[in-house]
């Protein structure tokens, strides 16, 4: 076997780790978008400010200290103490929970009934202010999430491989962090499969998710389900924001993931939770396949920014509600 | 005389349809149009210019343009800031291509150029709508700045991979490149603005208008009536990339002068574009001018008062702006989904019954 071949697969599986990434971005807009109908532009920018959050907890930022220092001419930044990790999360947590609630007491409220159009809007304003609020919270410089989980390549998958190539092969990169991540992306869809399926609270998402007046006729409360489901968003949110700021810092970028997660939403369907994570799987290992195929010797790289929203679009011609969306059936 | 018209006196359908069926308004329109073009360029300075009216013209083509795809045809699309920069590219190929043509005609060829391209883009919209195409229009966006970013003959090989325009007259008058005044660049845009507000206010009165609306309302309902929804959307996405890529070619030709594709016409501009709208109204020509002068206006103010007054940091003042922004939007949303437009209309409904409300 030649030796591009073992790069090749390499490539597949770190395409595959990358897909289970934007599983999990993805994962937090299907739950939204089965539950109320709504298609949440701001869950990159909930990722985001739930990693700032867990950061500043985690390093007793003073919240707002820029502005605090702006106004009184102060000078304080931190509060003098490091918090665990494990507590940091519960209170991450926590702020996205307050988040949900108010989320849904502030905006969702005065907005039943509106189009989706407009819903869809006014999640995009709900990511412009979070993003004005999350830095001026804690800062807009680049930080460094390190919750524990190791990162940098896997010595025994390398080691262990390394036999099928020649001399020139060393055995697979696999990052372990990306390795983690697939087993809690696999852990998370699992549990939220089985709390949907089997919990009281789930059955009435469910239903909610099938028909909102059906649901709302047999007693079931709409709002706070809304709560319930922007707070599970919300954890989604932190579980990716810890995941992917591990990986490359918490930093702007890290919302952008957001846009990354729309063409695999629209590969797998809106409403399908399976689909999203088939979905993430196809961009991811698309998107490193074509670059290494084609973009970088072809086209001149960085072909990563607009291949998935490519692929999206011509699979979307020929099939528009994705692989596994209920069928569109219009009326007039 | 500061208002009249107390109640419904139209007799024909031509009544009925006038831009400005209140005298007042009519004068007042011509009066703002006068100033705008016979006083304004004489007190403005280079600051002014640049930090605030120039902006407001371009995008307020821009946006006109998207309003016409969102709010008159309702196709969203989030893809303004990549066609801006086919504008862009457009224009800078024909200047130095072409080095004869006046840089006006090469606007308006750009604008073209532009139209084909969303008309390209525009295909998908046949096929699947609503949220999809806002995504499918996103593909544009990232394609459309990676080309401009790595094919070398659409920045003509330059070392930097900027464009630069050079310089060129009109009437003796330098309008673009470092060494032209602001009080010519104010002009050229403002008599776009003009014209281009003029015809898009007559296209959607028209036929076209009414077809674009039919397929907003429902397009399945439009197509029964007869509604050709292939050519109402295909025109939508044309007329609308035609004004984007003017807006384009504007603000890089006459305005910036140099462009960078990623930084000027990045996701960002595609935003902002359609929050002026949304801000604005949609469906709504005043909207879009409203929309895009409180977007423009809203940052200069909020820096002035929060630098300026406050003495704060620029990054806070940043900061402050992406909060505002967002509560606005959302507080509009919710207050009234259609905008300043609708809010001017309600108080022109008051004011054509005053003072007789009842």
């Amino acid at each position: 076997m030649p030796a591009e071949f073992y790069y090749g697969v390499e490539v597949f599986l770190n395409g595959l780790m990358a897909g289970v990434m934007y599983s999990l971005v993805a994962l937090g807009f299907v739950l939204i978008f089965k539950a109320s109908g709504i298609f949440n532009y701001a869950q990159g920018i909930m990722a985001l400010f739930a990693a700032m959050t867990l950061v500043g907890f985690q390093e007793g930022q003073i919240p707002f200290a820029h502005l605090i220092n702006a106004v009184f001419g102060t000078e304080v930044h931190h509060f003098g103490w490091t918090m665990p990790a494990f507590f940091a999360i519960l209170f991450a947590l926590g702020v996205m929970l307050l988040f949900a609630f108010l989320v849904e007491k502030l905006i969702l409220k005065h907005l039943v009934n509106q189009e989706p159009i407009i819903l869809f809007m006014a999640t995009i304003g709900l990511a412009y202010f979070m993003e004005g609020f999350g830095d001026l919270m804690w800062g807009s410089n680049v930080k460094k999430l390190d919750i524990g989980i190791p990162q940098g390549g896997n010595f025994w998958i390398e080691e262990n491989t390394a036999f099928l190539g020649g001399a020139d092969f060393y055995g697979f990169y696999l990052d372990t962090l990306d390795i983690y991540a697939t087993v809690i992306a696999a852990v998370l869809v699992t549990s939220l499969v089985l709390f949907s399926q089997y919990t009281k609270t789930g059955r009435a998402l469910r239903a909610v998710a099938d028909d909102h007046q059906a649901a709302l006729s047999v007693g079931i409360s709409l709002r706070s389900i809304w709560v319930i489901v922007w707070g599970i968003a919300g954890f989604v949110a932190l579980v990716a924001g810890i995941m992917w700021g591990s990986k490359s810092g918490v930093q702007f970028s890290l919302s952008l993931i957001a846009l990354k997660a729309l063409p695999v939403l629209m590969l797998g369907g809106f409403t399908s939770i399976p689909g999203a994570i088939i979905g993430g799987l196809i961009i991811g290992v698309g998107e490193k396949m074509f670059e290494f195929l084609i973009g970088a010797p072809l086209l001149g790289g960085a072909t990563e920014n607009w291949f998935a929203y490519m692929l999206a679009l011509v699979f979307l011609v020929f099939r528009p509600q994705g692989l596994f969306g209920e069928k569109i059936i219009e009326r007039v | 005389m500061l208002y009249r018209e107390v109640g419904e006196f139209k007799t024909s359908y031509a009544a009925d349809q006038q831009t400005f069926p209140i005298r007042f308004d009519k004068l007042a329109y011509f009066i703002i149009l006068a100033f705008a073009f016979l006083v304004v360029p004489f007190l403005i300075n280079d600051y002014w210019a640049n930090a605030v009216l120039l902006p407001f013209l371009i995008f307020g083509i821009a946006a006109i343009g998207l309003n016409i795809l969102t709010g008159y045809c309702g196709q969203v699309s989030l893809g303004s800031g990549g066609f801006m920069a086919v504008g862009a590219y457009a224009c800078y190929k024909l200047m130095t291509g072409f080095p004869d043509m006046n840089l006006i005609i090469c606007i308006i060829l750009s604008g073209g150029v532009t139209a084909l391209v969303g008309i390209l883009f525009g295909l998908p919209s046949l096929r699947i709508k609503g949220f999809y195409l806002a995504v499918a229009t996103l593909a544009a966006q990232f394609f459309l700045v990676w080309l401009f970013n790595k094919v070398g003959w659409f920045y003509n090989y330059s070392a930097s991979g900027q464009i630069n325009a050079p310089e060129r007259e009109m009437l003796g008058i330098v309008i673009s490149g470092p060494n032209s005044s602001p009080q010519a660049v104010y002009l050229v845009c403002l008599s776009f603005l003009t014209v281009l507000a003029l015809i898009a206010r007559n296209l959607t009165r028209g036929a076209f208008g009414r077809k674009w609306m039919a397929i907003r309302d429902m397009d399945i309902a439009a197509e029964i009536i007869g509604v050709n929804p292939l050519m109402a959307k295909l025109t939508a996405f044309g007329v609308s990339s035609f004004y984007v890529g003017i807006a384009g070619a504007l603000l890089f030709s006459v305005y910036l002068g140099a462009v960078e594709v990623g930084e000027v016409f990045g996701i960002q501009k595609s935003f902002l574009v359609l929050f002026m709208i949304i801000i604005g109204g949609l469906g709504s020509i005043f909207g879009s001018l409203a929309g895009a002068a409180f977007l423009v206006l809203m940052p200069v103010v909020l820096k002035n008062v929060m630098v300026g007054s406050l003495g704060w940091p620029v990054d806070i003042a940043a900061h402050f702006e992406f909060l505002i922004v967002g509560s606005l939007i959302v507080f509009f949303l919710i207050v009234e989904p259609h905008g300043f437009a609708m809010l001017w209309r309600i108080i022109k409904e008051k004011l054509r019954l005053w003072p007789f409300p009842h």
